[in-house]
């Protein structure tokens, strides 16, 4: 159904008319222009999509736009402040835990929110929260790598 | 050096429509002397070298190069390869890569030819470049070109204390010089080559702000889904669009074959492609991931004799035969960006967007589709999403290209998952068969190795037999160029990816080697050092070894370790690994990889790790799980949950040793790593359980039924 729906995106109060059955990944790309997130496999398993609602990690090809009227929505474009890189970013540039870059925004989105829940993981915590994040590239280990050093980075916050 | 002669043009002669875009200053052009100044200089690649370089009039040096950066850390280590020689930062260099209006003439970013093949050009240009922008510094500051020293993109005369920048010797000029035959650094010389440059791409890449074909767009673009059959080779009988044309914002096209749905956005495009009723005559085609296998080797195709030596009759009098037949599946590319095109036609030009891996091939396929010229015909690829050689292909271009002509506005396709699978070309399935015998003492004394449909590259023996012959099928080759089923030998396309058929052929005789090493009761190690004279393989071997700390032993020894070595292009490998099998389950963990790699001068050894750790990891994936399954033409493996790519949880701990041979120029980095993959896991499991995988991927299943018969 068309109608407004009203969210608050990257701290910015956000409304916009749109089919509200539409999956919020492409109306962040195609509607609001932010193209930070990635489409992957279109069914939530491969994480390049990974979007922040209120707190948690979704997978934005499959979360309708109704689904998130009234909430907060942070995507990748919203995570450095007064163009400082957030620590999870400059952990992931540290250890070069990217080739292609495609999955990163997902990857770092998906670190982010596992920070928020648990600050200072232990190597095996990071590989079960990341594990539906795909990296075609063999990034993975260097992520791993990056996470641990940004919980440091982070002192508990994120 | 003598100067030739100095002459100033209004226009310099380049014919590249937006080059002034780039902003004024130096083009320096080249006549390349002898080929031989560049050393491995090759006959594909333009010999126009003042294409490559322009230096601005604010001192960024713009470098232009028809190779792409697709995660493999090209655009900085091209960039070092022309900061070492022209002498300046390579925080100064733009790189501007894979747009067929601006860049020269490429092949293609495939082959590991980057650093091997374009390097030297980009070195030798560079080089060229430096000795014209001295030559201009010395009249400048009057200097001899001897006294004058170079840094950071500025001469400096130490004995008058005067400088020069480039910049200022440049600015507001188009200068054409032509000099001699010019030196280019040894290798041992490098400053900038050998150095773990900061990746350019870090920052752009971790906030979001990389653009990948997708990410563009256009006033009044439109999004394609194209419907599709259900299988290879099935025919559409009927189709009813009636529904999809009334979805609003949604126009139904067809061009022959080929029927699109056309939206606003991407998901109201896919949403109204979903109500087009079709029905398809089933594929004729019967085979399936089983029954391939007997019908590649009964395919009757040209063979060739690729290497041959001494006698096989000879050697099969020296030893018992003992023969045994190695298998490898379809597999998949699985780049986590799908196929994307975005095109725009206006006033009879067509300018693309695309994620390809062969931006003129692109050109050229897409200009013979609509008819255009290829001069008119640009192609600008933006970051690339992963390629691994799946993106050598046209196909995504070409439809998006027709569709565009079709409906008269800017177009993007963005294959769908499953349509990335379905028409992936795949690396196509193997069968190698290897005839061996050897003496009492272990030593080898015949080596028969046939490849079918897994092509030649690296198939002929490295290891010293007195009686070996190798054959092999060209087509493979052939399917690898035009990425078709070769000669119809396959029930689909096939193509590239990341060392295709070598990781087969080097499953298959590193698999046969460890066996052999086994039936004679020697450390696997131990064995292939004793059949090697190749200092270079002998090196990596000893260095994986040191790493990993080998202790000698007979297999199976219990203790899960491997070790297999490989060779291809001018890239040695060596590794060894750690795993643990699962007997009730089949499931393979492997806890540890050792790969060493010598590929003469490493570029970026940062970068080259990155890689290494690339190939490891992926080659766990063709290794363990990453098979392609199909049925009467019908691809089965349509995402990643029925193609299971390795995972956070697949990782082993993973340590890489470079061998920086300075002897050598960089050689193929991005592929060759992942060659010894299948075979070290395969030895691995062998050595932990006794059981023997003659087949890849050597998934639980396959695992389990090993443990039965050994």
């Amino acid at each position: 159904m068309e109608r407004s729906i009203a969210f608050i995106l990257n701290g910015k109060p956000t409304r916009i008319k749109v089919d509200d059955e539409r999956m919020l990944l492409w109306v962040l790309r195609y509607d609001l222009g932010l193209t930070g997130a990635k489409f992957g496999c279109g069914t939530a398993i491969c994480g390049a999509c990974t979007v922040i609602v209120d707190n948690q990690a979704v997978r934005s090809c499959s979360v309708p736009v109704k689904e998130i009227a009234g909430k907060k929505i942070l995507t990748i474009e919203g995570l450095s402040k007064d163009g400082h890189l957030h620590p999870i970013q400059e952990a992931f540039v540290n250890h070069n835990a990217f080739q292609c870059g495609y999955c990163t925004p997902g990857m770092i989105m998906s670190a982010y929110a596992l920070l928020l829940q648990t600050p200072r993981p232990a190597a095996a915590d990071i590989v079960r929260h990341m594990d539906g994040n795909l990296c075609r590239c063999g990034a993975q280990v260097r992520i791993v790598e990056a996470i641990q050093d940004a919980a440091v980075a982070m002192k508990g916050r994120a | 050096m003598k100067q030739d002669e100095t002459t100033v043009t209004a226009n310099g002669g380049v014919n590249r429509r937006d080059f002034l875009k780039l902003g004024t200053g130096l083009v320096v052009y080249f006549w390349a002397g002898p080929m031989d100044v560049f050393g491995q200089a090759p006959p594909a690649v333009s010999t126009d070298f003042n294409a490559y370089i322009q230096i601005g009039a604010n001192g960024r040096v713009t470098c232009m190069v028809g190779k792409i950066e697709m995660g493999q850390g090209l655009q900085t280590a091209l960039a070092q390869n022309l900061a070492e020689e022209l002498e300046v930062a390579v925080d100064s260099i733009d790189m501007i890569m894979g747009d067929t209006d601006l860049c020269p003439w490429d092949i293609g970013t495939f082959g590991s030819l980057a650093n091997r093949q374009l390097g030297p050009v980009l070195r030798g240009a560079a080089a060229e470049a430096r000795t014209v922008l001295l030559q201009m510094a010395s009249e400048r500051l009057h200097a001899p070109v001897e006294r004058l020293q170079v840094k950071d993109g500025v001469v400096t005369d130490p004995v008058q204390g005067k400088r020069v920048s480039y910049a200022e010797l440049v600015q507001g000029k188009r200068i054409e010089r032509k000099v001699g035959k010019v030196a280019v650094k040894s290798t041992t010389d490098y400053k900038v080559m050998g150095t773990s440059a900061r990746r350019k791409d870090a920052i752009e890449k971790v906030t979001g702000k990389a653009k990948y074909t997708a990410d563009f767009v256009l006033p009044g673009m439109v999004f394609a889904r194209i419907l599709r059959p259900p299988a290879h080779g099935a025919t559409l009988k009927s189709v009813d669009t009636s529904a999809a044309e009334k979805v609003p914002n949604v126009q139904v096209v067809k061009d022959g074959n080929l029927i699109a749905v056309i939206g606003n956005r991407p998901d109201i495009a896919d949403k109204a492609l979903g109500l087009i009723k079709a029905q398809f005559e089933p594929s004729p085609n019967k085979l399936d991931n089983k029954s391939i296998f007997d019908h590649l080797v009964a395919a009757k195709v040209e063979t060739k004799v690729v290497a041959e030596k001494g006698s096989l009759a000879e050697g099969e009098k020296l030893g018992e035969v003992f023969e045994q037949t190695y298998l490898h599946s379809y597999g998949a590319h699985a780049h986590m960006e799908t196929h994307s095109t975005l095109v725009k036609i206006e006033g009879g030009k067509a300018t693309l967007w695309a994620s390809t891996q062969r931006p003129f091939g692109v050109r050229d396929a897409v200009a013979q589709a609509l008819g255009f010229t290829p001069q008119n015909v640009r192609v600008i690829t933006p970051y690339v999403g992963g390629g691994f050689g799946g993106k050598n292909y046209t196909q995504n271009a070409v439809e998006a290209a027709r569709l565009a002509k079709l409906v008269g506005k800017p177009l993007q396709l963005v294959w769908d998952r499953s349509e990335d699978f379905m028409y992936d070309r795949f690396r196509p399935a193997g069968v190698v068969k290897i005839r061996s015998a050897m003496t009492k003492e272990g030593q080898l004394a015949l080596w028969d190795f046939t490849v079918y449909a897994a092509g030649d590259w690296g198939s002929p023996t490295f290891y010293d037999v007195p009686n070996n012959r190798t054959v092999a099928a060209p087509i493979a080759e052939l399917a690898w160029r035009r990425g078709d089923n070769a000669g119809g030998v396959h029930p689909f396309n096939v193509g590239a990816w990341r060392m295709p058929g070598t990781n087969t052929i080097s499953f298959a005789r590193e698999s046969h080697m460890d066996i052999l090493a086994s039936k004679a009761g020697i450390d696997p190690l131990e064995f292939r050092l004793k059949h090697l004279s190749d200092k270079r393989m002998r090196g990596v071997l000893e260095a994986a070894a040191k790493q990993f700390g080998w202790q000698p032993g007979k297999t199976p020894s219990g203790r899960g370790v491997g070790v297999s070595c490989g060779l291809i292009y001018g890239t040695y490998v060596a590794s060894m690994a750690q795993v643990e099998v699962d007997k009730n389950t089949g499931a393979v963990q492997v806890k540890r990889v050792v790969t060493a790699v010598d590929p003469g001068t490493v570029v970026n050894p940062e970068g080259a790790r990155q890689q290494v750790e690339g190939c490891i990891t992926m080659g766990l994936g063709y290794a363990l799980s990453e098979e392609v399954l199909f049925k009467d033409g019908e691809v089965l493996a349509r995402n990643f949950d029925s193609y299971e790519i390795p995972r956070f949880s697949t990782m082993p701990k993973m340590e890489v040793v470079l061998v920086d041979n300075r002897q050598f120029p960089p050689d193929g980095m991005g592929e060759p790593p992942i060659i010894t993959m299948g075979s070290v896991i395969a030895n691995a499991i062998h050595d932990a359980t006794g059981a023997r995988l003659l087949q890849l991927p050597m998934t639980p299943d396959r695992v389990k039924a090993a443990l039965k018969r050994s």
